[in-house]
Parts: C-alpha cells; structure tokens; sequence
C-alpha cells in the first residue's frame, strides 16, 4: 500500500525483546544478556527471593517452573561459584536464567518456599559444591555416600577422589582406605600446538620473510 | 516395712514405625532407599535417599572431550539411551554452530521416537508388576527385545547406543532397516491393544492406581514435573509441540492429556504417547529421503573409513578428532529435549577447549521423585510402590 512507504515504522519488538526489558526492569537484576537466543540475567543474592517470586508470578513473566539449579565452579575469581536458576514457563512458553554469584562462606537465599522443588537441587548443590542456602531447612547430602567428605564437583577435587571402599573378608564389613592408584592419573594435554601456530615452519621463506 | 526396692519406671521410646523400603526392592526401580515413617500401614512421611548409584558423571565428563562424553548419556537412563544422548549432542552442536543435514535430523527423530516406545514399554509393564500383574512385564520385554534390534542394526548396541554424534548420527541406517522398522510399525498398535486389554479396563488395577497418589496442576508445576507425569495433570505441556526441535515441527501428532493427575492417568498418558509415537515413525519413515547423515565438516565428524584408506588429510582428521576432539566456541547454553520421562536438559558452560567446562545435567526424575513425599502423605503402604512405579524413576538418571 502507498502509505506503507511514506510512514517508516519501526519493527515492533520481538516476545524476546520484551522479555529482556520486563527482565532487566526488576528490582535485584543487575544485566541481561541474549546468549544464543537464551535470556541470562544477572542477579544479586540480597532480595533473590523477592526478585524470583516476582519472576514465578508477575503477568507477563509466569515462571511456574524451576527447571534447574547448579553450580559452577571459577576458582579463580573471588567469588567462585556462580549459582545457575534454569526458569521455564509454560504457560507464555519461555525460559530465563538467572546466575548469582557466591563464594564457600557466603549464603544465597534459599528458594524452597518460592518452588518446593528447589530443596533437592540445592542439596545437590550443596553437596558438589558447598553452596551455602540459607534459610533451607533441610540442607543434607543427596548424592554422596553417608559421611562423605569434600565437595567432589570443585575444581581443586581431584577426579580419583581421597577415599576408595572395598569389603574385607577379615573385617566382614567394607572399609574406606585411601586412594592407591596403581598408575599414575593420565591427564593429556591435548591442546595442539597445531591450533596455536599461526605460521608453519619454512614459511618464512615463502613470504620473504614476512608473516603470512 | 517392704525393702523392695521400686524400680524405677523407665520409659524407652521405640519409633517401630519407620521402615526401610529398599535399596534392594523389586519395586523401587534400581537402588532406591525410601525410609517411611509409618502410622500402622499409612504412610506419614517418604525420606528418599538416592545417590546409591551415582557415579560422578559430570564430574567424567569434565575430563573428557565431547565425542568421548557422549557415551556417558546412553548410561545416566538406560532405558531411554537415544534421548539422553540428544540433549547432549544438540547443547554441543549449538555451541559449535552446527546445522544437521535434513536426513541426519529424520534419523535422529525417527529414534527419539522409537526409543520412547522403548522406555514406556518398560515402564507400563513395570509398573503393572509392581501392583501385581506379571503378564504384561513378560509380553513388554519381547516387544521391546524387537525394538533393540532396530537400536542394534542401527548403532551395533542393544542399550548403550551411542549412534546421535555432535553433527548428525554416527551412520546411516543399513540398507532394510527402514523397511522393517516400518512393517513393526504396522503391526505394534496390535501389541498396545493387547496390553490394555489386559490392564486399561481390569478391576484390580483401577483399584490399585484410580485416585492413588493424585498431583494437582498447580502442584505438578511448583515440584517441577515435566513429560507424561506434567501432562497427567491436565497441562498440555511437550516441548516436542512447544519449542520443536529437530523435525517435530514437520509432522503430526498429538499431545495426550490426563484430568485427575492420579497413577492410574499417567499410565493413560503413557499408552496414548506410544500410539502418537507410532505415527510420528511412520511419517518419519514417509518423509526421509536418502543423503547426508552428519555435517560433512570433517572438523566434527570424522570422514569415511574409505577416504581415509586415500587422503592423507582424511587421516589427519580422522586422527585429531579422536584423540584431542573439536574445540568448542566459548559460552553456556540450557538445551532441553522432552525425553520419554519428561525434560531432559543438558546445562554445558564450555571455556573454548576440547573438553566441556562443566557439564550440568538436569535429571527427569531427580524432580519427580521428591514429590514422593508429598503424593504418598496419608496413602497405604502398598500404594507407594504404585507412586514410585507411575513416576517413572530410572536411577542411572537420578544418581547421575
């Protein structure tokens, strides 16, 4: 139509678009980011709670489901772990990530009463990582075995583990000894020097001395 | 007068009400121990205890590159191998930017289907044994002995698959195979009648599972449910129909839903899923034409045995790619796919080497299992085998 090219309308924004500016307009979240067409928002732990229920319940955002709650583990910032909130909603079918950030001493605030099933992925977090959740009631191990020590899913804890179980016959009961490899961990550095060079050998003489 | 000295009254408190339920049952679907406090034969309160099987999966997989990590997906459920294997393959390809070929996507459809018949024939059957009927575990594990053969021919395993590849499937299905993936699935709804026949309308399994361990909607969501065990509740929920992936946008199929969100409707579900999952094989097998069946990048998958026999770099390919693996672009990505059990998602945070930097994966069962406690409140001691077994628990899944 003729009026089509005489007005320039700007596109209306996208349902992403506008998820990412109801997101980035709450209280507590401190940067939103599009990754590969997924929403990331940054929060902070004071107030994580009030921010997610209003995230499970504000029109327009409707996050009925707590999906998934890991850990991350950067050992060498100064907070270490990042604290990922995996949302989906499926009533406007979206999804949304939250990340907090926290280290080994520093509690974030427990969801249970916002999505009951936060209790055991934050026991699982704990668990593997040793994040803290105030306010959980219920804060036990869920994967490791009864009396396990450590937090397996740290970076510094090696893959072989500190302790290993085996029945004694002598004993008839199973005991835990420390770790005997029989060979040493093999870690290979498959990094290739290949990837890294950015010029081969011999070039040099190709180009006349200048890098390709 | 009396020098008898009075005892003093000592009062002992014994809890004999609490009851160990495994983690050697039949009924509890691999190593589950579920500590029940009891008050007589009803249930107070479900304590699952899991991680009896867990074996550091994602913790493995840290330490192993992509190709080499996918293996470990067939064994978290081994009873739906392919779908757990999905999720992992198209988190990696959307890191790497990788676009499946057409047939590559079919293939992968076709056996997310075929696996999904795979694990509610195990599960239907199973969970029928658990309240007591023994015919349709044995008639289920002939189907599904059929069906491993199609996994077999297709990948060379009965269970532990490995066939979806980062970039495609590792080959293309043998010549025949289609044809006879076809003429089973004109055949297979005779086997789901049968079946039915023998539990859909049978009085003692309506009263073991009609209002037993009923999740209401609302409840369903907040515990996070997903998959047939969402859908029973009476929310028409599958990420197939929501957010498609591969070609499920391409044909048609239905969404089962149940009213109550009691056992007796998943199980409903369950069966009706089969019989939508037969049609979308069949429209599979209709729409799959012959080509390429992964990326012919042979940074990712590795080039024919045949080429490598002629090109050197074909060698060299073939060489890196299996001992140091493809590099994959830095960033995070939550990729789901609705596995027979429900969403199954793969959390991967990659740093821009071979390896994954951590590997979260998102276990179907892990949520539904901790609502055992509260669909189990106030039941009979003999209905929460029927909760546990209409969850669709597998532990390989759970424990990780």
């Amino acid at each position: 139509m003729a009026e089509q090219d005489e007005v320039v309308v700007a596109p209306a924004p996208t349902a992403m678009e506008l998820l990412v500016a109801a997101v980035a307009a709450l209280p507590g979240v401190t940067g939103v980011t599009v990754e590969k067409g997924e929403i990331v928002a940054h929060a902070g732990r004071d107030g994580l709670v009030g921010l997610m229920t209003t995230l499970r319940d504000a029109p327009g955002l409707r996050f009925e489901q707590a999906m998934d709650i890991c850990g991350v583990d950067w050992p060498e910032r100064a907070e270490r772990f990042d604290v990922v909130y995996n949302l989906l909603s499926v009533s406007l079918n979206h999804r949304v990530r939250v990340i907090v950030t926290t280290d080994e001493v520093t509690p974030v605030p427990s969801l249970h009463e916002v999505w009951p099933v936060a209790t055991w992925w934050e026991r699982e977090a704990w668990d593997l990582f040793g994040i803290i959740f105030s306010g959980q009631p219920d804060l036990r191990r869920i994967l490791t075995d009864y009396g396990f020590e450590g937090h397996p899913l740290r970076k510094d804890f090696p893959l072989t583990g500190y302790v290993e179980v085996r029945y004694d016959e002598e004993r008839h009961s199973v005991v835990y000894e420390p770790v005997k490899l029989t060979q040493d961990f093999r870690n290979f550095d498959f990094l290739s020097p290949w990837e890294a060079m950015t010029s081969l050998p011999g070039d040099e003489k190709a180009y006349g001395g200048a890098k390709p | 007068m009396s020098e008898v000295a009075v005892k003093p009254v000592q009062t002992i408190e014994i809890d004999s009400h609490s009851l160990n339920f495994g983690p050697q049952h039949p009924a509890a679907h691999g190593v589950l121990r579920l500590i029940l406090e009891m008050d007589g034969e009803v249930v107070e309160r479900a304590d699952p205890h899991i991680g009896l099987l867990h074996r550091g999966t994602e913790k493995l997989i840290e330490y192993k590159n992509y190709i080499q990590a996918t293996p470990y997906f067939d064994r978290l459920d081994y009873v739906s191998p392919m779908a757990q294997e999905h999720a992992f393959v198209l988190a990696t390809e959307k890191l790497l930017g990788v676009t499946v070929p057409e047939r590559g996507k079919w293939v992968r459809t076709l056996f997310s289907e075929i696996t999904r018949i795979l694990n509610h024939l195990l599960n239907v059957t199973t969970y029928a044994l658990d309240v007591g009927a023994i015919t349709p575990a044995l008639w289920g594990f002939e189907e599904r002995e059929k069906i491993m053969e199609f996994h077999e021919a297709a990948s060379g395993a009965r269970l532990h698959a490995n066939y979806f590849r980062p970039g495609g499937v590792a080959k293309d299905l043998p010549a025949g195979l289609e044809d006879k993936i076809a003429a089973w699935a004109e055949v297979f709804p005779k086997f789901i009648d049968d079946v039915e026949g023998l539990l859909t309308s049978n009085r003692i399994w309506k009263q073991r599972t009609v209002d037993i361990g009923v999740a209401s909607a609302e409840m369903a969501l907040a515990w996070g449910f997903s998959g047939p065990c969402l859908r029973a509740s009476g929310v028409p929920w599958d990420l197939r129909k929501s957010q498609p992936y591969e070609m499920y946008d391409q044909v048609e199929f239905q969404i089962p839903v149940g009213r109550n969100g009691d056992c007796y409707d998943r199980y409903l579900v369950r069966v009706a899923e089969m019989r939508e999952s037969v049609k979308i094989i069949k429209q599979c097998l209709a729409k799959m034409k012959p080509g390429p069946v992964k990326v012919q990048d042979n940074k990712v998958s590795p080039p024919s045995r045949a080429n490598m026999k002629r090109s050197m770099e074909s060698l060299i390919h073939h060489f890196k790619l299996y001992t140091e693996g493809f590099h994959v672009p830095a960033g995070a990505t939550y990729t789901a796919v609705e596995s027979p059990k429900g969403e199954f998602g793969v959390y991967l945070v990659s740093d821009g080497t071979n390896r994954p930097y951590r590997c979260k994966i998102r276990a179907t069962g892990f949520a539904h299992l901790q609502a055992t406690d509260v669909m189990s409140k106030r039941h009979m001691l003999a209905d929460v085998c029927a909760i546990v077994g209409s969850l669709d628990v597998v532990f390989g899944e759970i424990d990780r």
